[in-house]
């Protein structure tokens, strides 16, 4: 596996992360009614959509290098 | 003699040397992180119920710095970004721009590492503190006016060395009340009562460090751990942008494939860290 095949793993992975820790701000929001939890649900929010722009622009950037 | 497959694919296994290197070595990397991440697990599910320090060996919660461990979640990604466009430069036969690229990544590391040896200080100097009526009480201690600090071991105190020094009281800036999921309840006022504490009352003291309970052993093992790969990545990407550069010239097919074999390391140590923070901080 190439650097190019692991990086998309690392993102998709960092994507998984971003919404994980989206969910969990919310739940606590929820829990506590405390806005800073909310903020950081939405900024997290945020980075799994700038994650996955980046994502498709790297794969376009770097279509001529192999995967292997 | 030279050595074989340097920039070629070997036939029999279509990669050049290096690569499959790496690959057994990560593998055996994953053996060893997947060990530990296993022990953590074991420990805290077999915890007792209930919520700690009121129960002496119960699983702590929201003890670690959750602002801080996602700002070092974003240093480490965007390292693995600046390390991916660094080989990409290098492969469009950009070499400033790969230089530039992997001296942020090397910035970022050392980022990381400084922010959670600010976290590390904070752990040394945060004590649980049992009273002899069996109540405990959690805050950041001051002993003769000074804080503990984690470089110095001689700062760290226990109810006979505090009887030694002939100290009768100590001061200590309580921790916010949490919630059973670790939240503190009153957000938004981050005022923390001092309270003064007779050495006489106190039946244990400890900090927040291997010695006090299991989750600080695997954790400051873990990340410690992790911490010691990002250092040795972080001297290798800085020998691969300055000295070791002078194979550019020489061999640039094997130089991108020490970049290549450097990413996929750092890579490794990044996406260790991507289990870790949601594991060890947030559940």
């Amino acid at each position: 596996m190439s650097l190019k095949a692991f990086h998309i793993v690392f993102v998709a992975a960092s994507v998984i992360l971003m919404a994980f820790l989206t969910g969990w701000s919310f739940l606590a929001y929820q829990e506590t009614h405390s806005s800073e939890y909310l903020v950081w649900s939405l900024c997290a929010a945020c980075s799994v959509v700038g994650l996955v722009v980046y994502g498709r622009f790297f794969l376009r950037k770097l279509r001529n290098i192999s995967f292997l | 003699m030279e050595i074989p497959y340097t920039y070629k694919a070997r036939p029999d296994t279509g990669l050049y040397n290096a690569k499959v290197g790496i690959w057994l070595f990560l593998a055996s990397e994953i053996m060893l992180f997947g060990a530990l991440f296993s022990a953590y697990i074991l420990l805290r599910v077999s915890a007792p119920v209930g919520f700690w320090p009121d129960v002496g060996l119960a699983w702590p919660r929201g003890l670690l710095n959750i602002p801080i461990g996602t700002f070092n979640t974003a240093v480490l990604i965007t390292s693995s970004v600046t390390v991916v466009l660094a080989w990409a430069s290098l492969k469009m036969n950009n070499f400033a721009r790969f230089r530039v690229y992997m001296v942020i990544t090397v910035l970022c590391a050392f980022a990381f590492l400084g922010i959670k040896s600010f976290e590390y200080n904070d752990k040394f100097s945060h004590y649980v503190i049992r009273l002899q009526d069996g109540k405990a009480l959690t805050g950041h201690i001051e002993v003769d006016g000074k804080h503990p600090r984690f470089w110095n071991f001689s700062d760290q105190w226990s109810v006979a060395k505090l009887a030694t020094q002939k100290v009768t009281k100590i001061k200590v800036e309580m921790d916010p009340e949490r919630d059973m999921n670790g939240h503190v309840k009153a957000h938004g006022s981050h005022d923390h009562e001092v309270r003064e504490v007779a050495v006489s009352d106190i039946a244990f003291m400890g900090s927040y460090t291997p010695a006090t309970h299991p989750f600080f052993a695997v954790y400051f093992l873990i990340t410690a751990l992790h911490g010691l790969h990002v250092l040795g990545g972080a001297l290798v990407l800085g020998y691969f942008a300055f000295p070791g550069a002078k194979m550019w010239k020489s061999n640039p097919e094997q130089f991108i494939n020490r970049i290549e074999v450097g990413g996929l390391f750092w890579h490794f140590v990044d996406l260790v860290w991507i289990f870790l923070f949601p594991v060890v901080y947030l559940l």
